[in-house]
């Protein structure tokens, strides 16, 4: 594809700035407003109602420590993929998306077969309590983030690969950092403050 | 710590240098094991400050290191905290309502406050079902 044909989107610099990072920044910021409503409501309930503490105690700090090794894994792995495709190394680019990728499979895999199954077959549901609720709710919101970051991964990656729209290796990462923050934040939340 | 910035970026790709982002990667495990290791002190304000503190910490890590907030157009950086603004007039709003029984002219009704201080819903698991009153 020419670069006059290419979408103007995809790099032209009007708001100083290639549109299509810009547009990006502009879902980080609408994704802030979504999910700091969940987490300040958390926060609300969790210092106001000691229950709270009582059944974070039953969530696995170990999972989610393992968890958060992973996702800052696959975020080091799209930032190396950023810088390579920088340097317009499209096969390098490709590789490291395609690792970030694994690891929000592994992520995604780990809450899905392993972490929530168990928390189920021990009773603790999205109806067991209000706790639960904004467990499941927040990490489940969350885990469709991951999800769509890796379907939206293995689009790109294979284009990376020939060399094609590296800008959009870039964007995918910075929309990956910002799930990784998500996380940073739900981390303690869910995990640590018990 | 800072390698050479590329010459010769593609389309749509500013050329600005790159940090050792494997050092950046080490450093946030190395939190991220604090943050973990912080409630075996056993005393709460330790906990509060090595898991809230310490993400905080991380997440500033991540925006600046991996995201590059700090060499986007200043506009970026001002539409976030925008963002971040609303997240504490949200919670500056509705706080009162959630976290307090009374207000001036209000009082937070008992089946309200029970559903959420009793670790089960209500009408589940054997815990009492409560009605919420009948509206007049």
């Amino acid at each position: 594809m020419s670069a006059a044909s290419r979408p103007i989107a995809t790099t032209r610099s009007s708001a100083g700035m290639p549109t299509g990072r810009l547009a990006v920044w502009w879902v980080i910021a609408s994704e802030i407003v979504i999910f700091g409503g969940l987490l300040g409501s958390y926060i609300m309930f969790r210092l106001s109602h000691d229950a709270f503490a009582q059944q974070a105690a039953h969530t696995n700090v170990w999972i989610g420590t393992v968890n958060t090794l992973v996702l800052l894994t696959s975020s080091l792995a799209a930032v190396l993929g950023h810088k390579a495709a920088e340097a317009g190394d499209g096969p390098k680019a490709a590789r490291q998306l395609y690792l970030t990728a694994l690891g929000g499979l592994t992520f995604a895999s780990i809450k899905f077969l392993y972490e929530w199954p168990t928390e189920i077959h021990e009773g603790f549901t999205i109806s067991s309590s209000t706790f639960w609720s904004f467990y499941y709710t927040a990490a489940g919101i969350h885990a469709a983030h991951v999800i769509a970051g890796v379907v939206i991964m293995l689009f790109i990656a294979p284009v990376a690969k020939k060399g094609l729209e590296l800008q959009r290796v870039e964007l995918i990462g910075l929309y990956w950092h910002f799930v990784d923050v998500v996380w940073i934040f739900l981390f303690p939340l869910l995990y640590i403050a018990k | 710590m800072a390698e050479h910035a590329h010459a010769h970026a593609p389309e749509g790709h500013e050329s600005h240098e790159h940090p050792n982002y494997w050092r950046i990667w080490g450093i946030l495990c190395a939190l991220l094991f604090v943050s973990v290791a912080g409630p075996f002190v056993g005393i709460k304000i330790v906990t509060l400050i090595t898991a809230f503190g310490i993400a905080i910490v991380k997440a500033y890590l991540v925006a600046k290191y991996f995201m590059h907030i700090d060499i986007a157009a200043k506009y970026v950086t001002y539409f976030i905290m925008t963002a971040l603004v609303f997240m504490v007039l949200f919670f500056a709003g509705a706080a009162p309502d959630v976290m307090k029984p009374e207000g001036r002219n209000w009082e937070k009704p008992a089946w309200l406050d029970g559903s959420i201080h009793g670790t089960m819903s209500p009408g589940e698991h054997g815990a009492p079902a409560e009605e919420p009153p009948a509206a007049h």
